[in-house]
């Protein structure tokens, strides 16, 4: 299929670039950081937390909060990751073969989604192993860790509709990079912002939702808002280029 | 291939294209049979980049028909690129890739898989003579490679119409004949346009002309019929495009 053709060389391209395994260096040293140090505390506090009578599991308390950063570091890379996707098409000036290509411009851009997707799940699963090593000494909430698994998932879709919208803006890589963290930024503290707790503003903030799905709760209301946010920035693509075709 | 002798590879009629105010191509129409080779000749900014982005699908028209073998470009555009080839100006690499992997991928971008591709693989390979750098990175070939890189990617599904937006630019003469000759013997079998601004390019190679100026076309007409009136392509094309340059602005 022609939309796994394009996956295929976008995830040959982010692999042969050396950022990408630094990134996930740096991103599995974070993780482990933030893991360690957590289980640190929860070895700490086990003893006052069995006096509790309903205590926080070692996922609660361990494995939740690493997401939590997991979600953070993946607002701060996602922007360096999907500028690359149209941004240096156009500067190389190799959009023309794919557009030229019998090949729709559907295809072309969730082809280029799915590959920044397939990605992206790397980031869950080298938290799930993480957390693997845990049930050597204990068992895990394995309800809690897949709500946090689904939650980052949905979450980095959302960060990689939106790059990749921002990326067919412009011809300059740096320029979509800047541009796609200054609007995740603005997401973020939107409801910092919001000071009244009904505000609407405060539906915006994709990590309010997120933070949902990191306390276990698969709230429809939320995976519907990242659901919509990702395939409006999609259809936002999709329909940027179609009119660049026509107006260019 | 589809279409037979007497069957049109291409037929434009009246295309037409603005960037805002500006007219940027006027009333363009061409007629191209199997085993045409058209030179496409015109000062910079002429329009000539622009129609042949239109001609690709790459840029939609304003107003007018593209008709590739028979199916229309704009109702069914999948279907009708796949009869297409075309380099751009500038060769359309990733810097990233080795010439077989880039090769792969614009085959794969036609459909081809499996054996089909490995065969349509060494026989492009062969014809542009690129066997030898297979392995290497697209990004550091120079810039003669590169441009054979660009033509074997526009020829690797063997489409009936081959668009090649000057594809001897920035080459060194050996290089040029090379290509020429590979136009020549690809021409035997396709239909092909050709943009150039190397006039006696355009004698060597083609057997159909039309020179471009100031987005209209200003001449159409074969060679051979201007060798007949004692014509030289050269002192036409001054005569027809001289006079006002005010259009020098390139088109992108």
């Amino acid at each position: 299929m022609m939309l796994l053709t394009i996956t295929r060389k976008e995830l040959k391209l982010l692999f042969a670039s050396s950022l990408i395994w630094i990134f996930l260096a740096g991103m599995q040293l974070i993780l482990a950081w933030v893991f360690l140090g957590r289980l640190n505390t929860f070895l700490e506090i086990q003893s006052q937390l069995t006096q509790l009578a309903n205590p926080p599991g070692v996922t609660e308390v361990i494995i939740s909060p690493v997401f939590s950063v997991a979600s953070l570091v993946l607002l701060a890379v996602t922007p360096v990751l999907s500028m690359r996707l149209f941004a240096e098409e156009r500067r190389n000036h190799t959009l023309p073969l794919l557009i030229s290509a019998p090949i729709s411009i559907s295809a072309i851009v969730l082809g280029k989604f799915l590959a920044l997707m397939i990605f992206f799940c790397l980031v869950p699963l080298l938290i799930v192993i993480l957390a693997a090593s845990l049930l050597t000494g204990g068992i895990l909430d394995f309800g809690l860790l897949g709500s946090n698994v689904i939650g980052l998932i949905l979450l980095a879709s959302c960060f990689a509709a939106l790059g990749l919208y921002i990326s067919s803006l412009t011809s300059h890589p740096a320029v979509a990079a800047l541009g796609s963290l200054g609007v995740l930024l603005c997401l973020w503290v939107m409801d910092i912002m919001t000071i009244g707790p009904e505000s609407a503003t405060r539906h915006f903030s994709l990590f309010r939702h997120f933070e949902n799905f990191n306390i276990g709760l698969i709230d429809s209301f939320s995976l519907a808002f990242f659901l919509l946010f990702t395939i409006i920035f999609l259809v936002l693509t999709i329909r940027h280029l179609e009119n660049e075709r026509l107006h260019g | 291939m589809i279409s037979n002798n007497t069957d049109p590879v291409i037929e434009v009629t009246g295309l037409n294209r603005k960037f805002g105010q500006r007219v940027a191509v006027q009333d363009v129409s061409l007629k191209l049979y199997r085993g045409d080779i058209l030179g496409f000749l015109g000062p910079n900014g002429a329009g000539k980049s622009t129609t042949m982005r239109m001609l690709t699908g790459n840029l939609a028209p304003g107003s007018g028909n593209v008709r590739i073998c028979g199916i229309d470009l704009q109702d069914n555009p999948l279907e009708a690129k796949r009869h297409i080839g075309y380099l751009p100006e500038i060769p359309p690499l990733y810097k990233e890739l080795t010439v077989d992997e880039y090769l792969c991928f614009a085959a794969r971008l036609h459909g081809f898989t499996g054996s089909a591709l490995q065969i349509a693989l060494d026989e492009v390979k062969q014809q542009c003579e690129l066997t030898d750098v297979g392995k290497r990175l697209t990004g550091i070939l120079s810039k003669g490679y590169q441009q054979r890189v660009g033509i074997a990617q526009a020829i690797i599904h063997r489409p009936p119409l081959i668009i090649l937006d000057e594809p001897t630019a920035g080459l060194d003469p050996n290089q040029i004949q090379k290509v020429r000759t590979l136009i020549r013997e690809l021409g035997k079998t396709h239909t092909i346009i050709l943009s150039s601004h190397i006039l006696p390019e355009v004698e060597s190679v083609c057997n159909r002309v039309q020179i471009m100026h100031q987005s209209k076309l200003v001449l159409d007409d074969s060679l051979d019929n201007l060798k007949q009136q004692n014509m030289n392509l050269e002192n036409l094309f001054t005569q027809l495009t001289a006079g006002d340059i005010s259009a020098g602005e390139s088109v992108q």
